[in-house]
């Protein structure tokens, strides 16, 4: 059914079609929203037979979902950014013992300094953790994708995240098409795990592993989750026959035939990088994009397949490696190595703490490329006149105080001196 | 002490199990009523934690959990799941690809125990399976410092979990460090016997049970290896309740605390006849039923026979924080009213 919709009340109504049983719910913006939503559902009676546990913390969310999901109950929970972290070691925990969790991460900075918006910080920060993590353009493929994240989650025992834009999504309202849920109840069966905890058959999950099997144990994780890369392009093909949408699957691109061009990202900015395009092929540029939907597993050989013809890839993305740069290029980088002509990579990192990503900057982004290519990793906008200030006050005293303090001080300084030039 | 009858007993107990014979509490199974023997002496008990474990001679947390799980499996009819702490319990019983485990059991996280619990039990509420009910355990560490949090979460919610912990005062799994329930001027490695003031700081810790009674949940008890038969006896009624329920058991451990495997009873029964652990029962936020010392032992006599104090004793003459001891135990002793002849139900 069409409806004008929050993009977290979207998601928490195609999460209640899935049929949860057991969902753990603690506020952290800029999810809240979703697992609100999930509660009014269940307190109204749309959403039966399921347990809707107010946690104490993230931490507690997971691990409620770990003990409810190991005695077999479908398991849901949302968290995003510093929740993540405080959840960082039941995340690891959830994956090793094959648990199929489904989580949404509204995706968010880290701090300090705090900032509630958007990045792809928190994703990044557990990308090795072992779950998959798939990554929502629209409101529309967010909802789309967590139908398909229980059942790519159960049918491969594995746990996965749902990334969705903190605020560009969560809070955006737009056009969702709500699946019905006899569609749903068919594309989806009910969750038969692979281990329960049962009183009739006795098993111990959890155990210790040492050196003898450890890496066997951390072996056949990694295979399985290169065995989910089919997984994840046939749950897509199935959904888009029962539902006639395409979502979801491994990349998707965008006018790439012929392009010498080539950005790569993912999630909500994908669409202001498509307007870009549109207006750079409107002046002859040839450039295309490829979107990223699953980040983990990685995509590799769908992603050289896609950038094989290419001459230049931007890689734009919402997170930054301390001292090294744009993890994603990283990755794409690794995808890239073993084609013969291989395309130059660019990495720019942009959005951070969810600085705006302005059409006009990925223009001037995408021609820079490859008129006048950079050295590592470029940050979109960055103010580098506040930068150099900084810098240099800094390297004047020891005791030079708290670096984000001083940089408001500083911008607030200028504001104000440009609104007095403004009156005189 | 008055004589006791059959007739006269209370409806927990069918035949008082008090004997205080040459200064001992050892029960012979034969000389009380069948269903008044223990779990552990039917040969229909469920041997949940089973023989083969790697725990060291003596410990107390192993046979506290065998005495404590063996009751809640007779409790529930064998319909029992268990979630388990990292820790000494979880090390020492499931070494992959072994297992002592005879029920199903599950290792998560150091600090998550309580809320996988809640999650177990939330599974097998929407699941209607009722009649399946779900212990949490884990040392002391994994309960009053690392999961505390989890704890207390699971406790607010009235979540129906037993919460057992077997508390044997320090970080024993990894090397024998303080935790919120090492007591006073206890040599640890991370309290060492150094300095003016060796050990444990005093004025530190925090005695759990007592913030479980103050979150009102259905029951709360303490109870120690020393005295089986009213260990199994709280197990068995902690499972004939449904909601929050928390045990803490003492459970000496030889190797942290320096004593001899063969005095981990005799350690127990002393840390109850000194007042050092009171043992009580609390429902809804009162306490109802106070273990009685009939004659209070000095501090001393359970100090001495443990190595992470010798450093009070030190050549020939008595450290004077013996004192600051012993009257942490008069304390205990008058606020829970532990002297007397008979438990007393309030």
């Amino acid at each position: 059914m069409l409806k004008q919709i929050e993009g977290s009340k979207a998601m928490a109504e195609g999460i209640a079609l899935c049929r949860p049983e057991v969902i753990c719910a603690y506020p952290i913006t800029p999810q809240t929203h979703i697992v609100e939503g999930l509660g009014d559902l269940v307190k109204d009676g749309s959403l039966t037979n399921c347990e809707f546990i107010n946690v104490e913390s993230e931490f507690a969310a997971l691990s409620v979902a770990i003990g409810a999901s190991a005695a077999g109950a479908r398991a849901y929970t949302a968290t995003a950014s510093q929740g993540l972290l405080f959840m960082m070691e039941a995340v690891y925990n959830a994956a090793g013992l094959g648990l199929p969790i489904v989580m949404t991460l509204g995706n968010r900075a880290i701090g300090a300094p705090i900032n509630i918006w958007n990045d792809h910080s928190d994703a990044m920060a557990v990308r090795d953790a072992g779950w998959l993590q798939l990554f929502a353009e629209t409101n529309q493929e967010a909802v789309d994708l967590h139908i398909q994240a229980f059942r790519i989650a159960e049918e491969l025992s594995m746990p996965v995240m749902v990334n969705v834009d903190g605020f560009i999504l969560t809070h955006a309202v737009e056009r969702v098409d709500i699946p019905d849920q006899d569609n749903v109840d068919a594309f989806l069966p009910s969750y038969e795990p692979v281990q329960v905890l049962d009183p009739d058959e006795p098993a111990s999950i959890g155990a210790m592993v040492g050196p003898e099997a450890f890496t066997e144990v951390k072996y056949l994780a990694h295979y399985k989750q290169t065995q989910a890369l089919r997984l994840i392009t046939k749950v897509a093909g199935e959904y888009r026959t029962r539902f006639g949408r395409d979502s979801g699957g491994l990349v998707r691109t965008y006018r790439t035939q012929d392009a010498e061009t080539i950005v790569v990202a993912m999630g909500s900015v994908c669409g202001t990088i498509k307007d870009t395009i549109d207006e750079m092929r409107d002046e002859g540029y040839p450039i295309g994009l490829v979107t990223i939907v699953s980040y983990r597993p990685f995509p590799s050989a769908a992603l050289r397949n896609a950038l094989a013809g290419a001459k230049d890839i931007v890689v734009v993305e919402k997170a930054i490696s301390v001292g090294m740069g744009g993890p994603l290029a990283i990755d794409v980088d690794e995808a890239l190595r073993n084609l013969p002509h291989a395309p130059q990579l660019h990495s720019a990192v942009a959005g951070l703490g969810g600085r705006p990503i302005l059409k006009a900057s990925l223009h001037r982004l995408f021609r820079e490329a490859v008129v006048q290519p950079w050295e590592g990793t470029q940050f979109l906008d960055l103010n580098v006149r506040v930068v150099g200030r900084e810098i240099h006050r800094s390297a004047k005293t020891r005791r030079s105080g708290p670096t984000a303090e001083a940089l408001l001080r500083q911008l607030a300084a200028e504001e104000r001196d440009s609104a007095e030039k403004g009156r005189l | 002490m008055a004589e006791f009858t059959p007739e006269s007993a209370g409806p927990d107990d069918a035949q008082k199990l008090r004997y205080y014979q040459k200064g001992t509490f050892t029960v012979g199974n034969r000389l009380v009523d069948a269903d008044a023997r223990t779990v552990q002496a039917s040969e229909e008990r469920s041997n949940a934690l089973t023989c083969g474990h790697r725990a060291c001679q003596g410990c107390g947390e192993a046979l506290g959990a065998r005495y404590a799980l063996d009751a809640a499996m007779r409790a529930t009819n064998g319909k029992l799941i268990a979630v388990n702490a990292t820790g000494c319990l979880e090390v020492f019983t499931t070494p992959y690809p072994e297992t002592s485990w005879q029920l199903p059991w599950m290792h998560s996280l150091f600090g998550n125990a309580a809320a996988v619990a809640t999650g177990v039990a939330a599974a097998l509420r929407v699941k209607g399976k009722k009649e399946v009910r779900v212990v949490a355990q884990g040392g002391d560490g994994g309960t009053t410092d690392i999961g505390f949090q989890c704890l207390s979460g699971m406790f607010e919610r009235n979540d129906d979990v037993l919460y057992i912990c077997y508390d044997n005062e320090g970080y024993m799994n990894t090397g024998v460090q303080r935790s919120s329930a090492t007591p006073p001027a206890a040599r640890t490695a991370t309290t060492p016997a150094a300095g003016d003031e060796p050990g444990n700081v005093f004025g530190t810790g925090k005695f759990v049970p007592r913030i479980a009674v103050a979150h009102r949940i259905p029951y709360v008890a303490t109870a120690t290896v020393a005295d089986l038969h009213d260990l199994e006896r709280k197990v068995a009624k902690a499972m004939s309740i449904r909601g929050a329920r928390y045990l803490q058991i003492d459970v000496p451990c030889p190797l942290g605390w320096g004593a001899a495997s063969h005095d981990t009873i005799r350690l127990a029964r002393l840390a109850v006849e000194t007042g050092f652990y009171p043992i009580f029962e609390a429902e809804h936020g009162k306490v109802t039923r106070v273990r009685k010392i009939r004659k209070p032992r000095p501090v001393t006599d359970y100090l001495r026979l443990q190595k992470r104090f010798a450093h009070l004793f030190r050549d020939g003459h008595e450290d004077p924080r013996v004192t600051r001891l012993q009257a942490m135990c008069d304390a205990n002793i008058e606020e829970y009213g532990l002297v007397g002849d008979d438990e007393t139900s309030g």
